[in-house]
């Protein structure tokens, strides 16, 4: 009993970090109906801030280093969320109601932002940097004039390799004079290492078990979010606009809400909290440029076994298939069924964290057999609008 | 003076003039031109599928015309988004509710403040709404899509209604409605244009209904065909242009 009862929280610990990586995708893929692919490069770009904190706040010492954790969390959300605002005014936003094409495009975007983390030097943000001020200011600043719709093909045609080659060569030529320092990559394509701090190390002796710190620090921040979210969502006037416009966006047009800026900030709030994912995937291993690739799968599956939209549903999901995973994987059960061979060589053969993952993918593909809207599917006498 | 769409003194509440709509090559709506007057309902008949809700579409900005203009109190309103014109005042109650399903009555109800011009104070739901449908005060913590389809016309009016339009765009108001509703909504709608004074543009087939108007529009293949007021509306019309 002993075991099952360290199964089952260690179960909601693996959960807690499935819902902390699924609740910014319950509000883009379940509430907006975006399947952004490049999510899990969103939690991993979170990551990569956390360890870029870390080694700010490294050189400063006992105790402010103990503190950076809660920096790199807010730093974590507002660069993810800041990224996730231009990759919704830059691509999805041309994309709505189009899943194949999002799919498709924000799967590119992925590739791009993994080679991003292994290619960015002082070069690139310099040649980054200039091509945007180049490129844009200009655009911008045409953008005033009154035949500018007329001649805006031709200003890209221009425009576009223009910009290109001065960023090119003025960042080129100031790799050459600098060398290392400006084009050496800040990360390179090997792992990095954040360092939990001190008041992180060690765990909660429960019984003969042991609950490490970093595991409950994840829990708690996983339920300050989710209750973050619900009170965002469900207590203030964004919330509320937000509900509208991914129920109907039409009528809420027509009623007044700027379904616009409503779409950025929702984006920019899923992508903050793949952000906080990050920052807190971090201390459960090596931060690399494939790391949201891991999770990519389990959130969208959390998704939608929990039923798409519904935020209730992704909790129960995530601690349903963490707990599944967890008992399978360490044969938690074999104990019970050990009077039965034929059982107990069943749940033998799946006890290992791969074939536990076959087990879990097999079990969600029979629910969803039954019920395939998952299981809070949305109910109502208008459940289509 | 009865104000009426073609009298050019009156800066109209809403103005269209030369409106083409294309679906791809398909010309839908054909060089429309109308006017709804300050303070007064004006109403579209005409059979099914002859381009009304597409036209309201344009009005609202869902739609974006190939040619003409739209003013609204004289300022033009062509190359505006939905949500600007909400907010410059057109109220819009749609074909088939749509109600937010997964919003309380009180949360819908709060949605249509959005279009509320800006003023001083918290914005709050005025009491005219619950004067007008009394059955919505009962069922403020309800899901919107829980209730009956009289129940959900009479929050959509209502939605609209908070916005403090000038004017109020209503498509078949009266569809799928058992009849006693639909006298309660015809006397909401008298009693909001007496009370408010706003104009009212009304797509309608039932006859009852469109005799409330003060002035009618009647199209045919995409284009106004026939308009006059709607006292003179003889049964030839009616039986051309109503499916009645």
């Amino acid at each position: 009993m002993t075991a099952l009862l360290n199964g089952l929280f260690d179960g909601i610990s693996i959960g807690s970090v499935l819902l902390l990586a699924a609740l910014g995708l319950a509000i883009v893929f379940g509430l907006m109906g975006v399947i952004n692919m490049a999510h899990g490069e969103l939690m991993m770009m979170g990551a990569y801030t956390t360890f870029v904190v870390q080694n700010i706040f490294k050189p400063l010492g006992a105790p402010w280093f103990g503190l950076y954790i809660i920096v790199a969390l807010v730093a974590a959300f507002f660069v993810t969320a800041i990224m996730g605002l231009i990759l919704e005014r830059g691509v999805i936003r041309y994309l709505y109601g189009r899943p194949l094409e999002t799919l498709l495009a924000t799967w590119g975007v992925s590739l791009i932002l993994q080679q991003f983390v292994r290619s960015v030097s002082w070069m690139l943000v310099i040649g980054l940097s200039l091509f945007c001020v180049l490129f844009f200011g200009t655009m911008t600043l045409l953008a005033r004039r009154r035949n500018f719709q007329r001649i805006r093909n031709w200003v890209l045609v221009i425009l576009l390799p223009l910009s290109t080659g001065i960023a090119w060569n003025v960042a080129t030529w100031v790799g050459g004079i600098y060398k290392l320092p400006v084009t050496q990559p800040w990360f390179g394509a090997q792992n990095v290492d954040v360092t939990a701090p001190g008041w992180l190390r060690g765990g909660l002796k429960l019984g003969a078990s042991q609950v490490p710190y970093t595991r409950l620090f994840i829990l708690g921040l996983t339920i300050v979010c989710i209750l973050g979210v619900y009170t965002f969502l469900h207590r203030s006037a964004w919330g509320l606009r937000i509900r509208a416009v991914t129920q109907n966006r039409e009528m809420s047009a027509c009623l007044g809400i700027p379904t616009q800026t409503v779409d950025a900030l929702t984006f920019a709030i899923g992508s903050g909290l793949a952000g906080i994912a990050g920052c807190a995937v971090s201390f459960l291993g090596s931060v690399g440029p494939n790391t949201g690739q891991n999770y990519i799968v389990d959130t969208f599956m959390v998704v939608v076994v929990g039923g798409v939209g519904k935020l209730v549903g992704s909790i129960v999901a995530a601690l349903a298939i963490g707990i599944a995973n967890y008992i399978i994987g360490t044969n938690a059960l074999g104990p019970f069924v050990a009077s039965v061979p034929f059982l107990a060589d069943f749940f033998a053969f799946f006890a290992n964290a791969s074939m536990a993952k076959v087990m879990v993918f097999a079990l969600i593909i029979s629910f969803l057999q039954f019920k395939p809207a998952g299981m809070f599917p949305q109910k109502g006498r208008t459940v289509d609008a | 003076m009865i104000p009426t769409p073609n009298n050019p003194e009156l800066v109209p509440m809403l103005g269209i003039s030369g409106l083409n709509f294309y679906y791809g090559e398909s010309h839908i709506l054909r060089s429309i031109d109308m006017t709804v007057a300050p303070g007064q309902m004006v109403c579209l008949i005409g059979r099914n599928g002859v381009g009304k809700t597409t036209l309201l579409r344009n009005i609202l900005g869902l739609l974006k015309p190939r040619t003409g203009t739209m003013t609204m109190a004289g300022a033009p309103i062509t190359r505006k988004t939905p949500d600007q014109r909400a907010r410059m005042g057109i109220g819009y109650v749609p074909q088939g509710r749509e109600i937010i399903p997964g919003l309380t009555v009180k949360e819908n109800l709060i949605l249509g403040l959005e279009a509320r011009p800006k003023k001083k104070g918290k914005a709050t739901i005025p009491t005219l709404v619950f004067e007008l449908f009394p059955v919505l005060k009962t069922m403020l913590e309800r899901m919107g899509g829980d209730l009956s389809g009289g129940q959900q016309q009479q929050l959509a009016i209502a939605r609209a209604l908070v916005g403090e339009p000038r004017l109020l765009v209503l498509d078949e108001p009266t569809e799928g409605i058992q009849p006693s509703i639909i006298l309660e909504i015809e006397a909401a709608v008298r009693q909001i244009i007496e009370t408010t004074g706003i104009s009212v543009l009304l797509v309608e087939q039932h006859l009852h209904f469109v005799r409330q108007a003060d002035w009618y529009y009647a199209m045919q293949k995409g284009g106004i065909v026939a308009s006059g007021p709607t006292g003179e509306l003889s049964n030839e019309v009616i039986q051309e242009f109503l499916a009645v």
